[in-house]
């Protein structure tokens, strides 16, 4: 066990330094930088003074170097200044991380309650009316895009009651932080139930035909103990997998909840640091989305033997 | 003295030196505005856009303004800001200053002369300090020097008589500065003398300024602040204004289309449709075949139906006009009866044949079509006039397809003529002749993104510039403004409307009818509690 943590601990450094280098390269290869987007702003481009602007903001050097000094920085804990804003990348970063993080929970706490006893209701009512109608809505929360969920239900609440659940200042409690959060986490859970449920479902089905789960039957066990705990215990692995990997798209894929909602979330920033292109913020940011992003599917991966003793990582 | 003629005494001493407010305004609230992006700074003078001014001319003062509370802005709606008088010399060249005394900057330290002299040494690159971009350093071609006679006077020394300079003066764009604060800190936390102080940005959040309790107007302002949140889906900010979420909209942020679904979810709302001072117009390659060809570019110009532009996109809310926005609103338009002259604003049917017989001149014609690519932004707000140009066009023998640039690229595509035709907007940050004429047409100007040069034209500029009678001003404008018409410099499409709106508890606020960008001190904008 100790050589596989220690395998794999390597593994997720060099998949880091791989991710820098992408991001790195593919931030330079897309056409403009922040010169362009600033001169943008004030409507002409000056050659002149967009080429001291590069020079200032070290983007005329050359183009190792310039990597060189932002993975250094980041080593030493030094992750530079947002170009738009001029203040500490980390200023910019850190307040935003808890918002989508506590989002991210949320939408995921949602997710896997609804979606688990739903899929284990379905596979246990298999053929049923019941089991019908929760596929049907399973389905309409994979097809529904979730821009148009959004915002439908943004128009529901300002037309029946006058309000509307955005994001304007922040929240003063835990209540009013849940409240906030509560309904964009739902709109984006509603999706991810959807595909817990349904995977749930044709999990639970192939090991409810297994022999172990008619011998529990044969022996009288009651029908929770045998489908919550010999059934759905050896039908959550591949669930496990699904969640993991949700878990880690939502921290960076929650944009458009984020953008309808006006949350303001990493999801959000992120996407208007690569609009301005914010080198220092865009890096460092899908820095910290690959570092969750490969720890989370490491614990998922352990979570793995802690829930099948038959899995041994040698 | 009896003790109650003296506290009556004393009554009346106190109620002069406390301000009273009049019957009507009440003092107190924040003002709630939704913000459509990030501003791309605070540096008023680095900016183009009312990204900036909107949230940030309230920590300013000018030297004059255009009167917050009348609906144009003109040379005879300029009133005093940190001036409280000026006058010419006998050659009109010189424009002296009398100044406030007694005003501090947020930070408490005295304004004097210095800070003006500063601020316009920095905008024409004579300072130590350096701009970022400085988009409107054409607008001071005329100014020789500008100076600090003592603490509160200053002159301005201009080449030949400019009467517009003032207008330059109390357009939104033209904040004075402190001299003590670097142009890095003006762009992240600027100091001003006016009615807000700036509190904080959040990148993607909000943008929140508080009353300025020293404020050297007294009584001023009535808002104990300003809070903008930021909002970058169009349809959540007004969804949160139909909420009531918000008391303001951001400005001209609601689009004809759009204001029906505000007046019916929200029929109490105050919404002003104004002219915008932002013109639709086509840019077109002069350099590059065959656009080099007079006769190409005069039929591309008879062939754009405006009127058909502005039903479409506009529900008919727009108007037909040169470079300067016609009237009734625009000061400085050709009205009607000049403008049915122009190529292009005649009769539809009678112009396309002329574009059509131009184009068979050319070479050109319905066995021999001109292939070309239409280029714009990839914005709602450019792409669709340019479909419906390309669509124009078909009628004089002209397929185009178009191209969407991505923002960050559009103007480094035009600055290197990487184009056919464009589809541009341009905006005007005052209704003067002085600022359109030279920003988008000057020879060598940076905003003149076609790269037109007319020596003849400069001299007209120059002349019209330096014209005290008006009205013989106006009648010159009208000429220059066919001429450039004529010329194809860029052809004009539509000068649009749209609404920006208030719930009706917002009190005080007068929008202009021709301009965007001046009207944003809020000093004396008020809440009804």
């Amino acid at each position: 066990m100790a050589s596989y943590v220690i395998r794999r601990t390597l593994l997720m450094i060099l998949t880091l330094i791989g991710l820098s280098i992408v991001i790195f390269a593919m931030l330079r290869l897309v056409p403009g930088n922040i010169a362009d987007i600033l001169f943008d702003a004030a409507g002409f481009i000056d050659p002149a003074e967009k080429a001291q602007l590069e020079e200032e903001l070290g983007l005329a050097d050359p183009i190792p170097l310039q990597y060189w000094y932002w993975i250094s920085g980041l080593l030493q804990g030094d992750l530079g200044f947002s170009y738009v804003s001029e203040l500490p990348t980390y200023d910019e970063i850190a307040p935003r991380v808890p918002i989508t993080a506590k989002l991210a929970l949320l939408a995921l706490f949602f997710s896997v309650a609804f979606g688990l006893p739903l899929g284990v209701i379905s596979a246990v009512n298999q053929n049923s009316k019941l089991d019908y109608a929760l596929r049907v809505v399973s389905l309409s929360g994979l097809s529904l895009p979730s821009f148009w969920l959004a915002l439908l239900i943004l128009m529901a609440f300002v037309s029946w009651f006058g309000s509307i659940p955005i994001y304007t200042n922040p929240p003063d409690n835990l209540l009013d932080e849940l409240l906030l959060y509560a309904i964009p986490a739902a709109a984006v859970g509603f999706r991810s139930s959807a595909l817990i449920m349904r995977l749930t479902r044709s999990s639970m089905l192939e090991v409810m035909r297994q022999d172990y789960i008619r011998t529990a039957k044969a022996k009288g066990a009651s029908d929770n103990s045998v489908n919550y705990t010999h059934a759905l215990s050896n039908a959550v692995l591949p669930v496990v997998t699904i969640i993991g990997i949700e878990a880690a798209f939502l921290i960076g894929g929650l944009i458009v909840t984020e953008t309808v909602f006006n949350i303001p979330g990493v999801a959000r920033f992120l996407v208007e640091a690569i609009q301005w292109r914010d080198y220092p913020i865009v890096q460092n940011l899908v820095m910290l989305i690959g570092v969750v992003t490969v720890l989370t599917n490491f614990l998922v991966d352990l979570l793995y033997v802690a829930l099948d003793p038959r899995i041994k990582y040698e | 003295m009896q003790p109650r003629t003296w506290l009556a005494g004393l009554a009346v001493v106190a109620s002069l030196a406390v301000p009273v407010y009049a019957a009507a305004q009440q003092a107190g609230g924040i003002l709630r505005v939704y913000h459509r992006g990030n501003p791309p700074s605070a540096s008023i003078h680095e900016e183009a856009t009312y990204d900036t001014t909107r949230p940030y001319m309230g920590v300013f003062n000018n030297l004059v303004m255009f009167d917050q509370t009348k609906t144009v802005e003109s040379l005879d709606t300029i009133v005093p800001d940190l001036a409280t008088s000026w006058s010419w010399d006998s050659s009109k060249t010189k424009l002296t200053f009398q100044l406030q005394k007694g005003v501090k900057w947020h930070d408490g330290k005295p304004f004097t002369a210095k800070d003006v002299q500063c601020t316009w040494d920095l905008l024409q690159g004579k300072a130590k300090a350096k701009l970022r971009k400085n988009p409107r350093k054409i607008w001071y071609w005329n100014l020789k020097e500008t100076k600090a006679d003592n603490d509160h006077q200053v002159t301005f020394h201009l080449g030949q008589p400019q009467p517009a300079f003032l207008a330059l003066l109390a357009s939104g764009y033209s904040p004075v500065y402190p001299c003590h604060v670097a142009p890095k800190t003006m762009r992240t936390a600027p100091i001003g003398t006016g009615p807000f102080k700036f509190v904080e940005l959040k990148q993607n959040e909000s943008i929140k300024f508080v009353k300025n309790d020293n404020y050297w107007k007294k009584g001023l302002p009535y808002l104990d602040g300003q809070q903008f949140t930021i909002i970058k889906s169009r349809a959540t900010r007004v969804l949160g204004f139909v909420a009531d979420e918000f008391d303001m909209t951001h400005p001209n942020d609601i689009s004809i289309p759009l204001l029906k679904d505000v007046n019916e979810k929200k029929p109490d709302a105050v919404c002003y449709t104004y002219p915008t001072n932002i013109s639709l117009n086509m840019i077109v390659n002069r350099d590059k075949a065959p656009f080099d060809n007079a006769d190409v570019r005069l039929a591309m110009a008879y062939a754009v139906d405006r009127d058909a532009m502005i039903k479409i996109l506009f529900n008919g809310e727009g108007a037909k006009g040169g470079v300067m926005l016609p009237p009734p609103n625009g000061v400085w338009g050709m009205p009607p009866k000049v403008l049915s002259k122009v190529p292009g604003y005649g009769d539809k049917a009678a112009d396309i044949k002329k574009g059509q017989e131009l184009m068979k001149k050319a070479g050109f014609g319905p066995d021999n079509r001109l292939s070309i690519v239409v280029k714009t932004r990839n914005v709602a707000s450019y792409r669709d006039p340019a479909v419906i140009l390309i669509d124009q066009l078909k009628s004089i023998y002209i397929d185009g397809t178009l191209e969407t640039i991505e923002n960050s690229n559009w103007f480094s595509t035009i600055a290197k003529k990487d184009y056919m035709v464009g589809m541009n907007l341009t905006g005007l940050a005052v209704d003067d002749p002085d600022v359109a004429l030279f920003e988008n047409y000057a020879c060598g100007s940076q905003r003149n993104y076609t790269g037109y040069c007319n020596e003849e034209l400069m001299t007209l500029f120059k002349k019209q510039s330096s014209m005290s009678d008006q009205a013989a001003r106006k009648k010159l404008v009208w000429e220059i403004d066919a001429k450039i018409q004529e010329d194809v410099a860029r052809p004009m499409i539509a000068h649009y409307n749209a609404a920006t709106c208030l719930q009706p508890r917002v009190q005080g606020f007068v929008r202009k009818v021709n301009g965007s960008y001046s009207d944003w001190r809020m000093e004396k904008v008020w809440l009804k509690q």
